[in-house]
């Protein structure tokens, strides 16, 4: 199934979740919990050293998975290991992708993406000026290569972006890095109408930690929900307090429904769209 | 020299989404007011300069050390700028830009704290509030200049992440930078990070080649025929390159940290040097492609040296550049030549360098010394030397280290202390 497809019946609920966090065998267990929960497409962190995008929750996750030995290498191998059908999203750094095989470049790395079943990814630190060799080969592999929108990104950034982006595009709901907040900026709308005129899904991440947040996302217009940190804290509160990992995947399990179901609630409760009918 | 960020493959804008606007601001204003003297910007920066930072800095024959290496050596007295090092040229440079520009706060991050130092007095000149990331780790090695800034009402929050050192300084203050794009400026401390930063920061720094370049003519009635700077991220190394570069009749030796060794344990993610140069690979870090120490898959090793202000995994990606085409030589010096040329040039010319600059001296001492085969020198008749900055700043870590390593040069204190 295609990241696109994912969108079709209702939003879309993307949680994200770092690959062997806090290690192989319970990270396996959490990424395959969250499809029980209801997960659409599964973005999964490919742990870089230098995170220069993420809050402090998301770069704790990154030290534990790297302290646990995860690689690319590695990474790909538990792509493999993983038991879901919902498509998968690397998100990673672009050192990596550009570091790995023996020819430096993306090619290699999209290669061995799409062998193992990866639909596409999403980059931080690659902005759609940087981005060419990375498209080019997911376009030779047929991967899909998201593109984060911030709440500054505007005029001909955004239509640069808008020209290379596939599957879904990634709204950006506030500036700053990663993080669950309690509260969800306003600044989605806006960044809502600007991406109006773009036939792509529109899935809005940072900051999303609730049910009702996903619903009032939702209800605003939003296509898809993306939520990192939210989950990424019950990992390491689990990994804190000594939890079993069933235990952990059953909490896992349970916001990711509760996250589902508000954006299921969202869509119901949105006002006719004139472009949408 | 390069305005649209690229130095050959090097160089470019790797950076988070939110950072692009307001990178794409500062190239606006870079290009105005820097490149384009508009306002009076580069006027009112060299009035600055020379006011408040006390330039232009002496190019000072050193005697005794043109009597050891047998030729004319000249230093180029960077320690003497205000604050102590030639960081003030950039910070003075970025924290007036921001103000030109309408920015009202400022962030930085800092290594051995030099940078950190130059960017709090800055703000207190031109009245900016400022807040500096440091490395715990870094805290702990340099408290006089922890303190320095915060006299100068600079706010300095540590960074306790990974090891604790510059490389995670600068992810922090990069993160803030994303979170108050909108009205905060990010004086980023060496020619690295994305375009324009590289090349701004070596305009800023460009004073340094202009003047010696002028002085050499003056003193030598010519150009040297080598220079030699210390080279981290490489701010002052193409501060003192940059006017050179198109001189081919002028050697250029970039100097870096070999640390304990250059064998690097690559499984367990440490490079025992800093040594980005020579032992480093091509790849992303900090928003630039340049030469970085990396293990196979990419992931950035921590690096190490004896000199804070060098320990850094990364370099300017010009510099990379540079080395690659082979107009500059990129050399290095461990911890211990380091150290002991420290002391040389403390004992022979009464200047206590920071420890980054006595690399620079130690490569000297290497290639042109009494112990040296002249197989490897190529520094020709009149070198010049830029002393980046002074060692009062190390003087903490170099009575530890001089103490655990066996310094024949070194003042024996037993006799004050009984012992240290």
């Amino acid at each position: 199934m295609s990241l696109e497809d994912a969108f079709a019946d209702g939003p879309a609920f993307i949680p994200y979740l770092a690959a062997g966090d806090p290690d192989y065998e319970s990270s396996l267990e959490y990424v395959e919990a969250l499809e029980r929960g209801g997960a659409d497409i599964i973005e999964l962190g490919l742990p870089f050293s230098e995170p220069i995008a993420e809050g402090p929750t998301i770069q704790n996750a990154v030290v534990r998975s790297l302290e646990g030995g995860m690689t690319p290498t590695r990474f790909f191998e538990f792509v493999e290991d993983l038991d879901v059908s919902v498509p998968l999203v690397c998100m990673t750094y672009y050192n990596l992708i550009y570091r790995y095989g023996d020819d430096h470049g993306p090619r290699p790395f999209v290669e061995k993406a799409a062998s193992v079943g990866i639909e596409g990814f999403v980059v931080p630190d690659l902005p759609a000026e940087e981005s060419g060799p990375l498209r080019e080969a997911c376009d030779e592999f047929g991967l899909d290569l998201v593109f984060i929108v911030a709440p500054t990104t505007r005029g001909e950034r955004l239509e640069r972006m808008m020209e290379q982006v596939s599957g879904y595009v990634y709204v950006q709901a506030r500036l700053g890095t990663t993080g669950a907040q309690t509260d969800v900026s306003d600044q989605t709308g806006a960044s809502l109408d600007r991406l109006a005129g773009y036939d792509v899904p529109k899935a809005v991440g940072f900051g999303i930690s609730s049910g009702e947040h996903a619903q009032r996302i939702v209800r605003s217009g939003a296509d898809g929900i993306i939520v990192g940190s939210a989950l990424v804290d019950i990992v390491a509160q689990g990994h804190e307090a000594g939890d079993d990992s069933e235990t952990v995947a059953d909490r896992l399990e349970t916001l990711a429904r509760e996250l589902k179901d508000g954006a299921v609630a969202g869509a119901s409760q949105r006002p006719p769209h004139p472009e949408r009918t | 020299m390069s305005t649209d960020g690229k130095f050959g493959d090097y160089g470019g804008q790797y950076v988070p989404e939110a950072l692009m606007p307001a990178i794409e601001e500062l190239e606006d204003a870079y290009e105005r007011y820097v490149l384009g003297n508009e306002d009076g910007f580069m006027d009112e920066f060299r009035t600055r300069l020379r006011e408040f930072g006390g330039r232009p800095t002496p190019l000072q024959r050193a005697d005794r050390l043109s009597d050891r290496y047998d030729r004319e050596v000249y230093l180029k007295r960077e320690d003497l700028v205000h604050g102590g090092a030639h960081k003030l040229n950039n910070a003075l440079g970025q924290v007036l830009l921001a103000k030109y520009m309408g920015k009202d706060r400022i962030i930085a991050e800092t290594g051995a704290g030099q940078h950190g130092t130059a960017t709090a007095m800055a703000c207190a000149h031109l009245d900016m509030p400022c807040e500096i990331y440091m490395g715990k780790r870094d805290i702990n090695r340099q408290r006089p200049n922890v303190f320095r800034m915060k006299l100068n009402g600079a706010e300095v929050n540590p960074v306790t992440v990974g090891r604790g050192t510059l490389k995670e300084a600068i992810s922090e203050t990069m993160r803030d930078w994303a979170t108050n794009v909108e009205d905060t400026h990010y004086v980023i401390g060496s020619v690295v990070g994305p375009h324009p930063f590289p090349s701004m920061v070596r305009d800023f720094q460009s004073v340094i080649s202009e003047e010696a370049r002028t002085q050499a003519r003056e003193k030598m009635g010519r150009l040297p025929d080598s220079v030699l700077a210390c080279a981290g991220g490489g701010s002052n190394t193409m501060g003192a390159f940059a006017e050179f570069v198109d001189d081919d009749e002028t050697a250029l030796y970039a100097v870096e940290a070999g640390g304990s060794t250059l064998d690097v344990d690559e499984d367990a993610g440490v490079a025992p040097n800093s040594a980005s140069l020579t032992t480093g690979s091509e790849g992303i870090l900090h928003g630039a492609r340049t030469t970085i120490l990396q293990d196979h898959d990419g992931q950035i090793m921590e690096s190490h040296s004896i000199s804070s202000g060098l320990d850094y995994a990364g370099v300017g990606p010009e510099l990379a550049y540079l080395v690659d085409t082979g107009r500059v030589t990129a050399v290095n010096v461990g911890d211990d030549d380091a150290l002991t040329a420290f002391h040389r040039l403390s004992q022979m010319e009464g200047i206590i360098p920071a420890l980054e600059t006595a690399h620079a001296f130690g490569y000297l001492e290497r290639v042109a010394g009494p112990d040296a085969t002249g197989e490897h020198d190529g520094l020709g008749e009149f070198v010049v030397v830029n002393v980046s900055g002074r060692g009062d700043k190390d003087l903490e870590s170099a009575i530890e280290e001089t103490y655990e390593r066996d310094i024949d040069i070194a003042p024996n204190m037993d006799e004050f202390t009984g012992g240290l």
